[in-house]
């Protein structure tokens, strides 16, 4: 079968990693806004809520991403007779994320000094002003550079829904090699392509916390 | 009738009591001073009265209002007396105006228009109309806290709390902000300072407190506590002994 | 419909659990031990090493950064063997683990180095030390010391990570309910049983890491 070209493989591997693209973005997105809710969980003042928060991350950081889809998929698949890869895949990656972007934006929460808090309290503002006019605006600016970040661990964690069946860029590395018997290129490339998605975001992911450590000096 | 009435008030961390049953009575347009060495419990009297720590046991109470630990007394009570901190806590995101503006539109509800006059009267007040549009970390630290008390005049309450207001500031930077203050007494408002500056508090202030291990240990005229020290603690503190 | 669940294999399959768990467990101290050391080293290199040397480590882990430690994994195991390097299912695991490790902890360290005040290395330069005696017994356990929170967790998501080992069919935990669910078709017990092992496995690892810090740092206050 070594009719495949170089080229052939590349454009395969290409082509697949649209669906990568496309998960990543999903997860991305799918687990901010989980993640949002559950921040406000957790630094809300409902101690049941702050709670829940707590131990659904204390569970997604404490298992493997890889058993999260398993039991997305086969959890899925005890309602159901057919669930698709690409709908457990989702689930899990969303879920997974959402843990642990709520757990950085926490993290931005605890680093608007102490002073904010009291300054505004003793302007008259409720928890909900302080939270809304005056904590989250800084939060969510020294928020950013960690949060492009963690994207990157988005991206890479989407190789592991090739095992439970999604056919994206790591599976179809698996697929091409068993037609061209050429692991070592078709692996090469397909941590190329992975590297070409996710350098771009971890060396902005720097720029941008470099430019605010500059503009915190200012100070 | 006193403006401010503290009575029996204690208050502790863990088992560490920090205020040990202090009284003091401020009238309206009294200027207080309180002294004393660091860990006597000055600043977290302050804190107590703007309600930032809860209180064990005793009273405050503010132009006939109790201070009680629930969100509603808590924020009638900040609008009646306004707060400065010695390192400022402006807030960074927002321009001057903005940081003079903010409480005004969120809390009280005051139209932007109407803000936005109020901040630049306030501002000019302090003698920073011109850096309207200036972002915290463009102004000096004395600057700054300039803006920090004009913020605490724009919800326009009738006693002001200062915890140390020069002390972060470089030397040359302390008179434009007791400037600032001096004004502020002289126009009839009522504040209670703590402070390490004698001089201005001979100066400018109706009585002193002298705070030592959570008590109030003396209390007077400023001649009076400076000029003939009662207890031997303030003579030590004061470098008398 | 209400689905029953079943646990009945567990008896039968507890060897191979246990056997899994063992595998698990070798990865994370061997790739822990020898990854951190590998860490050291580049965190040193990219820090504070010859010109020559920095670019090298600095693509070495930009390189496995950005890509999925799966794709690592598949790329030694089966990639390697095409230009002639043959090892084991196990062994390649190891090697995986290691490197990504590697990659990880030295950035952390790196972190931790830099953060170090110039004071320090002055101190050391002004009693005569070597630039490495001064980095050796100045610099370095200061700058572990600072980051070991971050370095705990990185460990702990590599173990979390090692799952996917189960791939090449070395026989971790996760291989023993892949097999545990060909067998008995039970695959959400199978695999709900190990997500239970592996989250206690991280809160002991959580624990072990603090331990370990708790003797390797003590009561030293940082500067
Ligand atoms: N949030 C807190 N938790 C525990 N202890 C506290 C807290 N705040 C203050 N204390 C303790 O209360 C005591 C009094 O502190 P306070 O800040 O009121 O002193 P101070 O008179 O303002 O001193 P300084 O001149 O140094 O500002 C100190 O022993 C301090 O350690
Ligand atoms: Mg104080």
């Amino acid at each position: 079968m070594s009719d495949f070209s170089t080229w052939d493989i590349l454009r395969n591997l290409l082509l697949a990693a649209r669906w990568t693209v496309v998960l990543s973005l999903v997860s991305f997105i799918g687990g901010g806004l989980l993640g949002t809710l559950l921040l406000f969980m957790r630094i809300g003042k409902v101690s049941a809520a702050r709670a829940f928060a707590r131990y659904y991350v204390e569970l997604f950081q404490g298992t493997p991403l890889l058993m999260q889809l398993f039991l997305a998929f086969f959890g899925l698949g005890l309602f159901g007779v057919d669930v698709p890869a690409w709908l457990a895949a989702g689930l899990a990656l969303v879920c997974w994320s959402a843990a642990f972007l709520m757990e950085i934006w926490r993290g931005c929460v605890d680093a608007v000094a102490k002073g904010q808090w009291e300054a505004s309290a003793s302007l008259g503002m409720g928890y909900l002003q302080q939270m809304r006019h005056i904590i989250l605006p800084q939060a969510i600016r020294i928020a950013v550079p960690p949060t492009v970040g963690f994207s990157v661990q988005v991206v890479k964690g989407t190789a592991l829904t090739s095992i439970i069946g999604f056919v994206e860029l790591s599976k179809a590395g698996t697929i091409v090699t068993n037609a061209t018997f050429q692991p070592f290129t078709v692996y090469g490339f397909v941590a190329l392509i992975y590297f070409a998605l996710c350098w771009p975001l971890s060396k902005s992911a720097q720029v941008l916390e470099r430019k605010l450590n500059v503009a915190h000096r200012n100070h | 009738m006193s403006l401010i009435e503290i009575t029996e008030v204690r208050k502790a961390f863990g088992d560490n009591e920090v205020l040990k049953g202090i009284n003091l009575d401020v009238q309206p347009g009294e200027v207080i001073a309180i002294i004393g060495k660091s860990g006597s419990g000055k600043s977290t009297l302050l804190r107590c009265i703007n309600g930032l720590e809860t209180i064990n046991a005793g009273s405050i109470a503010v132009a006939g209002a109790q201070l009680l630990p629930d969100e509603l007394h808590l924020r009638a009570l900040r609008l009646k007396v306004g707060m400065i901190f010695q390192q400022f806590n402006l807030f960074p995101h927002l321009t001057v105006g903005g940081n003079v503006m903010v409480s005004q539109t969120v809390v009280k509800k005051t139209g932007k228009a109407e803000a936005e006059t109020m901040a630049r009267k306030m501002l000019d007040r302090v003698g920073l109309g011109h850096k309207f549009d200036a972002y915290p970390d463009e102004l000096s630290g004395g600057q700054q806290q300039r803006v920090a008390i004009a913020r605490a005049l724009a919800m326009e309450p009738i006693a002001l709390l200062c915890d140390e207001i020069t002390s972060a500031l470089d030397p040359e930077l302390v008179q434009e902000v007791l400037a600032v203050v001096r004004e502020l007494a002289a126009e009839g408002m009522t504040l209670i300072m703590v402070t390490h500056e004698m001089k201005f508090a001979r100066d400018v202030c109706s009585r002193v407190v002298f705070m030592h291990q959570g008590r109030v240990h003396e209390i007077g005229p400023p001649e009076e506590v400076f000029s003939n020290p009662q207890t031997a603690e303030l003579k030590q503190f004061l470098g008398m002994l | 419909m209400a689905y029953h669940f079943d646990f009945s294999w567990i008896p039968d399959y507890s060897g191979v659990i246990l056997k899994g768990l063992a595998i698990t467990v070798e990865l994370t101290v061997v790739g822990g031990l020898v990854g951190l050391t590998l860490g050291t080293f580049c965190a040193w290199g990219r820090a504070l090493g010859p010109n020559w040397l920095k670019p090298i480590v600095g693509a070495y882990v930009e390189l496995i950064r950005n890509t999925p430690f799966m794709i690592q994994l598949f790329f030694i195991f089966f990639g390697l063997p095409s230009i002639g390097v043959h090892m084991n299912e196990l062994l390649a695991a190891n090697i995986a683990m290691v490197i990504n490790l590697g990659a990880y902890s030295a950035e952390i360290i790196r972190a931790g180095i830099q953060a170090t005040p110039r004071g320090q290395f002055e101190a050391g330069a002004s009693l005569a030390m070597s630039p490495i005696q001064t980095f050796r017994h100045v610099i370095l356990f200061p700058s572990l010391q600072r980051i070991w929170p971050a370095l705990s967790s990185q460990v702990i998501i590599v173990m979390l990570g090692s799952a996917v080992v189960s791939q090449i069919a070395a026989e971790d935990l996760t291989f023993a309910s892949n097999f545990i669910q060909s067998r008995t078709f039970r695959a959400f017990e199978a695999y709900l049983l190990t997500t239970v092992v592996y989250l206690a496995l991280a809160v002991l690892l959580r624990a072990a890491m603090r331990g370990i810090g708790v003797i390797i740092f003590p009561r030293r206050r940082r500067a």
